[in-house]
């Protein structure tokens, strides 16, 4: 049988990872800057903490260790683009490969550590009581699950409610006008790029050291980067939208998962169960469903200009004409 | 007056661009509670002074003083706490965020959290003291031309700003406006702010300024001259050089065949929102019609349709007999439409382009400029210098970049892509905005030759003026209604008036049957 509560939770549990990686990129992209290398940042992060982990035990270590190494990443790209104003997706593109290729190098062998120390999980009290939500939402998740709680209406607040957040749409939308009344572009844009490589080093980690703990090379993220730039546009750069999104994504791939178990489904026979191969499919349709987001989000969003920042993409140049 | 302290000096400015020199050793100076006009051909250096002034540009040579104290910009930030606010001639809004927003952005406090409420009523109150009424809540893309403008303003008040410099603030308002951001300006000035106003509009500048500095290829021609008894001719004058002739003179127009016939067009506009309500016009050959209403009553969405740029739900578009209606933009032109877009920089030209490819852009196609699918290139060239020089473009060369341009001779590049094509219709959407005195001369001259030669021209202007110089027919817009026609000959201002408040005018009445 299909357990929907355990397949919820895992969901949240695993949905973390998008969510932090999303809402990351959303900081980046509303400054103007798109980073598609979020899966090879977040690579070197799942890498960096759990080598960490394996050679000192300890996990928090491993989680600072790996928002950094991601972060000292993101620099590079800030660099290339706002300095040296090269193409975004051209940069984000290079950045993914040297994630992927600096993560297997540096990980060669770290898939065969034995026990290592991993994230601990608790339940709340008091709130893990709650019918339904409780089990879901509260109850044995390790402490990332109960950050994320926090950081998707913290993150609404800051943009939307606060100075800083103000000056950072100001510098996505219309950086020319920034600029006139004496904010730093380039200042803020390297400082979001960077935050937005924090946070997938941190979802890295999540993942290497909690959500499917482990080291696999460049199967510990799955693509789940990529996963995480379709739905920033899904989320039109809105927290909220977000966080939705991430967890519904976290819990279809659990479904997915567990679809593949029973043998009848809804009194039927179960042709996942009796055809593994069909499995592969199940597996793809995440991928092909952020494919046809971002499909519908280019023509959609980009034409209505739904929440799209004005700037993003554009590299900023003090004094230049028809910008 | 003449121990009236200065607000602002500049001492031999120089500042220099990749093969121009913007301002050559350029002196200004700005007395407490004056409006000071700076005028100039198109790339004659002001914008750029300008910017010096607001710490936009670094200058290469010379030195600001303000209230006596040598300064050194290196940001626009040092400008305004020097209470220098600069209002350009492309808005700088965020076109998202409300007019509070804006108002408070880049300023330091409050630190963290914004209390909007609060910020909203000091924003309220601001505008109570200078009379510029706009809701603080909207949104900038909601805001009109001439609203947008007064939050440029309130911005540089609420940061205390005591000198004001407005590039061109009244190229794109309506008259009405125009009268209040005077009222304004007024009550600024008398409560001892200074400000700089660029303007191309000479009846403006004589009746706003206290003193005029004229500027010609970045040299001062005339420093801080009094506006008193001096005239328009004698401005025209010091600006270009030469004598401007302001009044066309025009032979009897001899219409020919139908050149252009709309037939019951409606098309939306970008909002989704009905631009064009069944509107018909018929223009023939060698004749001017001037198109009149306030701006965003359909006059763009119209242009665009029959220029193939926008698509229309019903109705037709005949020139010369064929129905070109929702084609792509390339029938009209292989049909000899010439079309100058109200939108120069996105639709006139492609600003990342060089200049000698803006102006073969049109007609890359064909002989000689290329042969099957190579271009060549020394015709191209060629052509490019010719245009130039014939035009009167002024750039460093024909490969620079076409958003480099100043805007008047961008204006003038597209100009001379569209008539060098021979074309049979014209349409030319507020062709002179922003232009010099000596440019509009020009353009006015263009038209009419063109007329004479027997091209139908529509010209959709906000300028009553040049409608009234220009045009043969006088057609009135009203919410993407035809109001009817006026000969222009006998065509009053408040009949013109009356189509442009929706009032239908003239052959309207009897049409309707
Ligand atoms: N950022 C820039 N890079 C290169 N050249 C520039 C730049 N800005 C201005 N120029 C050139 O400097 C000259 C002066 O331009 P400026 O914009 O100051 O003229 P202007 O007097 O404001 O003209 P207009 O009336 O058309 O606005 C022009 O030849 C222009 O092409
Ligand atoms: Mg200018």
């Amino acid at each position: 049988m299909i357990d929907w509560i355990v397949i919820l939770q895992a969901g949240v549990a695993s949905g973390t990872v998008l969510l932090f990686a999303s809402l990351g990129e959303i900081l980046a992209e509303r400054s103007g800057v798109m980073n598609l290398g979020i899966e090879g940042m977040m690579l070197i992060g799942a890498m960096t903490a759990y080598k960490i982990a394996v050679v000192t035990g300890n996990v928090w270590l491993g989680m600072v260790l790996a928002m950094v190494a991601a972060g000292v990443l993101s620099l590079l790209h800030a660099l290339v683009t706002i300095n040296f104003r090269a193409d975004q997706v051209v940069s984000g593109l290079a950045i993914n490969f040297v994630g992927i290729g600096l993560s297997t190098v540096l990980g060669e062998g770290l898939s065969k550590s034995g026990a290592v120390n991993l994230l601990p999980t608790f339940s709340l009290p008091l709130l893990s009581q709650i019918p339904v939500l409780g089990p879901i939402l509260f109850t044995n998740h390790n402490p990332m699950t109960y950050l994320g709680y926090l950081l998707t209406p913290a993150a609404w607040f800051y943009i939307n409610r606060t100075r800083p957040g103000l000056h950072l749409r100001a510098v996505g939308e219309h950086p020319a006008a920034a600029d006139a009344l004496g904010i730093n572009v380039y200042g803020l844009r390297y400082r979001y790029v960077f935050i937005g490589g924090l946070m997938a080093g941190l979802a890295g980690a999540t993942i290497s050291l909690a959500v499917s703990p482990g080291w696999f090379s460049d199967l510990t993220t799955s693509g789940q980067g990529w996963i995480a730039v379709g739905l920033v546009i899904f989320a039109q750069w809105n927290p909220w939208r977000a966080a939705a999104g991430s967890y519904m994504f976290g819990a279809l791939r659990r479904l997915i998962l567990d679809l593949q178990g029973p043998q009848t489904l809804l009194f039927f026979a179960n042709p996942f169960y009796y055809m593994p191969k069909l499995g592969f499919f199940l597996q793809m349709l995440p991928y092909a469903l952020v494919i046809l987001i971002l499909f519908i989000g280019s023509r959609e969003a980009m034409k209505k200009r739904l929440g799209t920042p004005a700037a993003l993409g554009v590299p900023y140049v003090r004094g230049e004409r028809g910008l | 007056m003449q121990d009236t302290p200065n607000a602002v000096e500049m001492r031999g400015i120089v500042k220099r661009f990749p093969g121009v020199l913007a301002n050559d050793h350029t002196d200004f100076d700005l007395r407490l509670g004056e409006v000071h006009a700076l005028l100039g051909e198109n790339g004659a250096g002001k914008s750029t002074l300008m910017n010096v002034l607001a710490g936009m540009y670094k200058p290469d040579e010379g030195q600001i003083i303000v209230k006596g104290a040598q300064v050194r910009f290196s940001s626009p930030r040092d400008a305004i706490a020097a209470g220098l606010g600069m209002i350009h001639q492309h808005f700088m809004l965020v076109p998202t965020q409300t007019v509070t927003e804006n108002i408070i952005l880049g300023l330091s406090e409050p630190h963290f959290y914004l209390p909007m409420a609060e910020l909203d009523k000091r924003v309220m109150a601001l505008q109570e003291q200078y009379g510029l009424k706009v809701d603080p809540r909207a949104k900038i893309w909601q805001l009109s031309v001439g609203e947008q403008q007064r939050v440029e303003i309130l911005k540089m008040l609420y940061r205390g700003a005591r000198v004001l410099i407005m590039d061109e603030p009244t190229a794109v308002l309506t008259p009405q406006e125009v009268d209040e951001l005077f009222v304004t300006l007024r009550s600024m000035t008398a409560s001892g702010h200074s400000i700089v106003f660029i303007s191309h509009k000479l009846d403006e500048v004589l009746a706003i300024a206290n003193r005029v500095t004229v500027l010609r290829h970045g040299k001062v021609t005339a420093s801080g001259l009094s506006t008193i008894g001096v005239t328009k001719a004698q401005l025209a004058l010091l600006m270009v050089g030469r004598e401007v002739v302001f009044s066309v003179d025009k032979k009897p127009a001899v219409p020919g065949e139908v050149a252009l016939s709309i037939d019951d067009i409606c098309a939306e506009n970008d909002r989704g929102l009905p631009a064009l309500r069944n509107f018909s016009l018929q223009v023939r050959q060698g004749e001017i019609i001037g198109m009149v209403g306030v701006a965003g009553n359909g006059q763009s969405e119209l242009a665009q349709v029959i220029t193939g740029l926008r698509g229309c739900s019903c109705g037709r578009v005949l020139i010369a007999g064929e129905d070109i209606a929702n084609m792509k933009p390339y029938a009209a032109i292989k049909r000899h439409v010439a079309h100058v877009p109200e939108d120069r920089h996105g639709v006139g030209s492609s600003p990342g382009l060089s200049l000698a490819d803006n102006l073969i852009m049109k007609n890359y196609r064909e002989s000689p400029v290329s042969k099957g699918w190579v271009l060549n290139r020394s015709v191209v060239r060629k052509q490019a210098n010719q245009l130039k020089t014939e035009y009167d473009i002024i750039a460093p060369s024909i490969d620079v970049q076409a958003r480099l341009l100043s805007g008047g001779n961008l204006q003038k590049a597209i100009l001379a892509r569209e008539m060098s094509a021979g074309p049979k219709l014209i349409i030319a959407v507020q062709p002179t905005r922003g232009l010099d005195v000596g440019a509009i001369e020009a353009v006015h001259k263009v038209l009419l030759q063109e007329r004479e030669k027997g091209t139908a021209i529509l010209l959709i202007s906000e300028e009553l003026e040049e409608i009234m110089a220009l045009a043969d027919r006088i057609v009135g817009i009203y919410e993407g209604k035809n109001m009817g026609e006026l000969p222009a000959q006998t065509a009053t201002l408040t009949q013109i008036g009356l189509m442009m408040a929706g009032t239908p005018q003239g052959s309207a009445q009897t049409k309707e049957q």
